[in-house]
């Protein structure tokens, strides 16, 4: 058999640098496929080799993975809007409205945003049902049905931060009677129980804490935006990580145990 | 009491030694003094968030002086600005909030049937004559607790003036506190 002829691309995967960032051969057997996934840091979140029944869409309903392509989709759309966003009282609604009706491309980023968000609390809530109904909690994946719950929450608040920033009225009043929850917050909230024991007053409270201040203004605004923007997601990313790695080493997605 | 074995560790083979070596020391100060700076740390973010100063509308309101009331009257001449009645009783005055306590709407005060009247849902609250230990005490409709009240103190101008964010609840008895009511015969 002839040898045959070196095309630009083989010069390409000789190549020293191609070497030092692909550390396998391109031959297709069965260990270079496992060695394309797992030395590779996108390719090995997933696992090398899969179920077949972990494909079947009635197992998993696939709210998970869709669960995570909206995370995925708000945090790129979110920080596009993050360019022109700005978290003050004057420029909030103005820098909304901007978006909407000047900025080219900007009612559908801020569109794929808000719609995305509104998905992803449902995507959560019905993964949450399928993972109770098919008894996926169960162990010895107790523990990810935990990190799962805290999940819920971060997805949760990242709507409830979320929701201020168009600064309008619906927004300031949806957030005043939220954060007006927290006032009967046990031990830390003025009107809740135990509040005489901290010493704790409408001033200083749990609900002053997210609010800063005794009502929701400008300063909730940007403290709502920061923790919207980096505190939350950080926290959800991190759990997601975990929650992820979980999976896989608890059993694999669906697998029956 | 026993002793460790030569290299340290626990005779009876327990991972927990039973006299703390050196090394159990200094990693007990190391460990210490990283959990007391995370603490700290966290104490002075928890801190951090509370603003000494607010920037937020006032809510001292100065409501002139005492003798510009009628005696046995229920003023709602601020309500529109400030959002509650300043009562005056035979010797004391009232300030009633003008926030309904079921779900925040402003009700007005009929004087001929003698109540607050709430016309998002009907909630009532008792009138002028039940008088001032019981006025706005919730009787009808939906809402839970009775109107709350604002702290009322004179100033050294002898204007009345009115704390808004200092509230007194009926139904946690604090209808008798220094500053839920003003003396005034």
């Amino acid at each position: 058999m002839a040898e045959a002829k070196k095309g630009w691309f083989d010069i390409v995967k000789s190549s020293y640098v191609w070497k030092s960032i692909f550390r396998h051969e391109y031959q297709d057997t069965y260990r270079n496929r496992v060695l394309q996934v797992s030395s590779n840091v996108f390719l090995h979140l997933h696992p090398t080799k899969i179920r077949r029944h972990a494909l079947r869409l009635r197992f998993t309903w696939c709210m998970g993975g869709i669960t995570f392509l909206l995370f995925l989709i708000l945090t790129v759309t979110g920080v596009i809007l993050m360019f022109y966003y700005r978290p003050t009282g004057e420029y909030a609604y103005h820098d909304m409205k901007y978006l909407q009706f000047d900025v080219p491309f900007g009612m559908i980023m801020r569109n794929m945003h808000r719609w995305g968000a509104h998905a992803m609390v449902i995507a959560v809530w019905l993964h949450m049902f399928r993972v109770f109904m098919t008894g996926s909690y169960k162990p010895p994946r107790e523990f990810n049905w935990v990190i799962g719950v805290n999940l819920l929450v971060m997805t949760l608040m990242l709507s409830f931060t979320g929701y201020l920033l168009p600064w309008d009225q619906l927004s300031i009043w949806a957030v005043t009677v939220g954060t007006n929850m927290g006032r009967a917050t046990p031990l830390v909230g003025h009107e809740g129980p135990f509040a005489d024991f901290l010493g704790v007053n409408a001033r200083y409270d749990a609900r002053a804490l997210l609010t800063a201040g005794r009502l929701v203004g400008a300063a909730t605004l940007l403290r709502f935006y920061v923790l919207h923007c980096i505190f939350i997601p950080i926290i959800a990313a991190v759990l997601m990580i975990i929650h992820f790695w979980r999976v896989r080493k608890d059993g694999g997605i669906s697998g029956p145990l | 009491m026993p002793a460790n074995k030569e290299d340290g560790t626990n005779p009876e083979g327990h991972i927990w030694r039973i006299a703390p070596t050196r090394r159990d020391f200094v990693g007990f100060l190391g460990w210490g003094a990283v959990l007391t700076s995370i603490g700290i740390g966290t104490l002075a973010w928890v801190r951090l968030m509370y603003p000494r100063v607010l920037f937020e509308p006032p809510s001292q309101f100065k409501l002139g002086k005492p003798i510009e009331y009628a005696p046995r009257s229920v003023a709602d001449k601020w309500i529109r600005a400030y959002r509650f009645w300043l009562v005056r009783f035979d010797d004391r005055f009232v300030a009633v909030s003008a926030t309904c306590t079921h779900l925040g709407c402003t009700p007005r005060y009929l004087n001929t049937e003698d109540k607050f009247k709430c016309p998002c849902h009907g909630s009532g609250f008792r009138g002028f004559s039940s008088g001032w230990k019981v006025i706005a005490t919730n009787f009808e409709g939906p809402a839970p607790r009775p109107l709350e009240r604002y702290k009322l103190t004179l100033a050294d101008d002898g204007q009345i003036q009115v704390e808004k964010a200092i509230v007194f609840r009926l139904d946690k008895d604090e209808s008798e506190k220094p500053g839920a009511f003003l003396p005034y015969a």
